[in-house]
């Protein structure tokens, strides 16, 4: 479900998050991940009070942010489907089974299906390189997802 | 009754933890006393989930298990279709000298009496008698060079940090483990995280450095959780903190979690990212052993590399340096993956050739079809054809055939496999990895596309190849780093071990 949060929310909230982790060294990505941990996402009104916290320009905080394939700018659906597209995976079909997921989705890389339910996302490895072709459905890691077991994980996050 | 049910990603992807909980329900219903270990993986995927009983005559395994399969253990469990023998005997683990693999999946990860019974601290506790040039010296001696790719020697880098004069020096552990068909730093870290602790404290002590960082990708939740839970324990046991081991030395050591970029595995983007920059690649010089993580000295070595000095100081720099060959000594992870009857990982000294790894202990492909190409060293390295699989596994031998052991990921492909379509991937995978700073990486890898596409397309692709060449020369020649320097290796070598794959091809295919 995603809350409407209010922008006195996600400050305060965010607040917490930059005072608790400011002392580390180097702290601006273990807060962009306990922030987006926070809400499921970088709500934009996020970063004027990291960057306040860290004595950095907003856009530097954007900056970094956007360099980075893990922080999201948006909410991603209620379920987070990761499909491996290198080669380890490849050699074993890892294409087609992509090919199917992004079908039955009905969705592009990146992409949420139009009722909010599932994101899919690509990813470069998972290091089930030995049981390919991988996938990561929410926390979940599967090994050996043939076509079939593609469509059944979908099918068990109601897609 | 002790049963050992891994809690390795792999494992758990294929199926582990309902294997355990069955256990843990068909043992309360028998009323039978079982302590469940989840432990490390001993590397053999393929037989995953590889369940051990711990009985008088050691360790029987039993593999794949499936939760079906489960209640024949509680049974006459030496007729079980799935046992396998005692786990040291299989050919597999016979066949393997594991030094930096030698406890894991043997051992509780998260066990620090488990890890000391099985010879764990024994090298951190020689170091401590030492001096820091002596600690230098050894790991010098014993021949290692970085596992993560570079293949540098460990010794002399740790030396130009241990000369350096610095108010604060750090240790950083690279577990970016961003090239595909590797997995290794996931493995141990999983399976033996105080061994990694351990590396990292001896390195400290050898170059005077108080702090460590292990920047770990975000794509490991599995490994995330086992090394800080390491870490903790070792703080509260005093491996790690103001006096390591009672000693008068300090070390302490922090997790990072990584963001999703592959350039990030690249020592000077993995420190840019650590202090909070974008994950770009920095000039050198400097050095990072000069000026590093907040510009101070620093030590940048892979897992691997760390996790092989325990053994070094354990049981000598001789020790170690009698495996291998030529200037590759010790021991190599290699590890096996892809289209395989058998995956997972086989550590063993430097010099296997390619046709031992892949048709004797991979036992050829999954699919039963024959090889046709084997790519070394992740997403950098060069393909290789059968007619090169006398090369033996060694730096120097790969970097003569235009190729890199990398990180010693080998990733098997059968016939069915299109050169042209790998090709075309080394590219994109540059393209949307790059991290932007120079132009032949940014720009050429878009035009390697591209002109990968013309030649499927068929238009004009004899001049197409040409110009692919061309491309690759720039791109090696102008790149900073290795990401733009070395993606030409998958792409040259496919074009010259694989021209008839470079053709063009039916209409139907190049539309997608
Ligand atoms: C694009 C790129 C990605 C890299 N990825 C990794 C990696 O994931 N892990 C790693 O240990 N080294 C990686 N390296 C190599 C590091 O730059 C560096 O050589 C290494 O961390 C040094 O440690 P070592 O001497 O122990 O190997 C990468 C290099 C490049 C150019
Ligand atoms: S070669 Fe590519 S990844 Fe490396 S520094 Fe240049 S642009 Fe960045
Ligand atoms: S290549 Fe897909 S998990 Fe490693
Ligand atoms: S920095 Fe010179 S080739 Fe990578």
């Amino acid at each position: 479900m995603v809350l409407q949060l209010s922008s006195q929310e996600i400050a305060e909230r965010t607040s917490a998050v930059v005072e608790e982790l400011a002392q580390l060294e180097g702290p601006l990505l273990p807060i962009l991940h306990a922030v987006q941990q926070e809400f499921g996402f970088v709500p934009a009104g996020a970063l004027p009070v990291i960057a306040e916290g860290l004595n950095l320009s907003r856009a530097e905080v954007h900056g970094v942010m956007s360099f980075y394939h893990d922080f999201r700018e948006k909410p991603a659906g209620r379920h987070v489907v990761k499909v491996c597209r290198a080669e380890a995976c490849q050699s074993m079909g890892g294409d087609a089974v992509a090919e199917r997921m992004r079908e039955r989705l009905g969705v592009d890389w990146h992409e949420t299906t139009a009722d909010g339910n599932v994101t899919l996302e690509p990813v470069f490895c998972l290091g089930l390189c030995a049981c390919a072709p991988a996938a990561m459905v929410d926390e979940r890691l599967v090994g050996r997802v043939d076509e079939a077991r593609a469509v059944a994980l979908l099918a068990e996050v109601g897609a | 009754m002790r049963i050992f049910v891994p809690r390795d990603a792999a494992a758990r992807a294929l199926g582990a933890d309902a294997v355990a909980a069955e256990i843990e329900a068909q043992a309360r219903q028998r009323g039978v006393d079982v302590e469940i270990v989840r432990n490390g993986s001993r590397g053999m995927v393929w037989l995953e989930p590889l369940v051990e009983i711990d009985g008088a005559a050691g360790r029987l395994a039993f593999g794949p298990m499936d939760v079906a399969d489960v209640a024949g253990l509680f049974e006459a469990s030496e007729n079980h279709p799935k046992a396998l023998g005692p786990t040291d005997e299989l050919d597999w683990m016979k066949r393997q000298t594991r030094l930096t693999f030698a406890r894991c999946g043997v051992v509780d990860p998260l066990s620090l009496a488990d890890y000391e019974a099985h010879g764990g601290l024994a090298g951190l506790r020689r170091a401590i008698g030492m001096t820091g040039a002596e600690i230098v010296e050894e790991v010098t001696e014993s021949g290692l060079r970085g596992r993560g790719g570079a293949g540098f020697p460990t010794g002399i880098k740790w030396k130009t940090v241990a000369g350096a004069d610095a108010p604060q020096k750090y240790i950083v552990c690279n577990a970016d483990e961003g090239d595909s068909g590797t997995f290794a730093d996931r493995m141990l870290m999983e399976g033996d995280p105080f061994t990694l602790i351990e590396g990292m404290a001896i390195a400290g002590l050898a170059v005077g450095a108080t702090k460590g960082y292990v920047y770990l990708r975000s794509e490991y939740p599995d490994a995330i959780e086992v090394m800080s839970e390491a870490v903790r324990i070792a703080r509260q046991e005093r491996m790690l903190g103001g006096s390591v081991l009672g000693s008068a030395h300090a070390f302490d050591m922090e997790i990072r979690v990584g963001a999703g970029a592959y350039v990030c595995g690249e020592e000077t983007s993995l420190l840019n990212s650590l202090e909070g920059k974008r994950g770009v690649v920095r000039a050198k010089p400097p050095l990072p052993a000069l000026e590093g993580f907040l510009g101070r000295p620093t030590v940048v070595n892979n897992v691997i590399s760390l996790a092989s000095v325990p053994v070094i100081l354990e049981r000598g720099a001789a020790f170690y340096r009698d495996f291998g060959m030529g200037r590759s000594r010790g021991t190599i992870p290699l590890q096996i993956a892809g289209n395989v009857a058998r995956g997972g990982l086989f550590e063993v000294a430097f010099g296997l050739s390619l046709a031992e790894i892949v048709d004797e202990i991979a036992g050829g492909t999954a699919s039963g079809r024959p090889v046709k190409a084997v790519q070394v060293g992740g997403p950098l390295g060069a393909y290789f054809p059968r007619e090169l699989f006398d090369t033996p596994f060694g730096y120097e031998d790969y970097a003569a055939q235009d190729g890199l052991i990398g990180h010693a990921g080998l990733v098997v492909f059968d016939d069915t496999v299109d050169m042209l379509s790998q090709a075309r991937f080394a590219m994109e995978f540059c393209a949307i990895e790059s991290c932007g700073k120079c132009t032949p990486c940014r720009i050429g890898a878009v035009r390697g596309v591209e002109t990968v596409d013309r030649i499927a397309r068929g238009d004009r692709p004899d001049e197409q190849i040409v110009l692919l060449k061309d491309l690759c020369e720039t791109m090696k020649a102008g790149s900073l780093c290795a990401l733009g320097g070395f993606t030409p290796y998958p792409v040259v070598s496919a074009l010259t071990h694989f021209p008839q794959d470079f053709t063009p091809r039916p209409l139907a295919e190049a539309a997608e």
